[in-house]
């Protein structure tokens, strides 16, 4: 399998992914460390995948949403974006509201 | 602080690029001395603030690719963590 093709599948087979650096309890990076704050905030469950543990991940998620950095947030396949972005949608209530339109699970 | 290469090279880029009513490229990298991204050069971190108007009527994602497209092999290469502040004027 490719590493596009690994990509895909773990992107495509949960509803909200992070791509980031460590881990949610261990954070190496503080772009990962927000991100997941936000989505303790938004108290929704997620998968993420640590980059520094997979090196081929780490580099094909670059070209996999032609985005050159990490962290990367994926909700229904789809990328939203890095920790700018989510930190500004999730100001502007945008992030809640995806959520509750995708009626997306809680955490815990 | 002198203002280093990839520091210079940005400005020139964003400005070739976008045509800015306001840009500002902030050098964060003193704050994260020591830390994962920090690859000595001075110039691991950093802000830009740029508002232009090409970016009126574009979403965040796009505006946020707009700049990194423009900037090339900076953001993630040679510079680790990249902070992107995009509006168009009045915003």
């Amino acid at each position: 399998m490719s590493v596009n093709e690994r990509i895909d599948e773990i992107v495509k087979g949960n509803d909200v992914v992070l791509f980031m650096k460590g881990s949610p309890l261990f954070p190496q990076c503080g772009f990962s460390s927000k991100a997941i704050a936000i989505l303790d905030h938004l108290n929704v469950a997620y998968e993420s995948v640590d980059v520094l543990q997979d090196m081929e991940i780490r580099a094909g998620i670059k070209d996999y949403s032609d985005w050159p950095t990490i962290p990367q947030l994926y909700v229904k396949g789809e990328f939203l974006g890095g920790s700018d972005i989510m930190m500004e949608m999730f100001e502007a209530g945008e992030l809640q509201a995806i959520v509750d339109a995708e009626g997306l699970a809680k955490a815990g | 602080m002198e203002k280093g290469p990839a520091h210079i090279e940005m400005e020139t880029l964003l400005t070739a690029a976008f045509a800015p009513t306001h840009l500002a490229v902030i050098n964060d990298s003193a704050k994260h001395h020591g830390h994962s991204g920090d690859d000595g050069s001075g110039e691991s971190h950093f802000t830009v603030e740029i508002e232009s108007a090409a970016f009126a009527g574009v979403s965040r994602l796009m505006r946020q690719r707009m700049v990194n497209k423009a900037l090339g092999d900076i953001p993630g290469t040679r510079v680790h963590a990249l902070a992107i502040k995009a509006r168009a004027p009045g915003e």
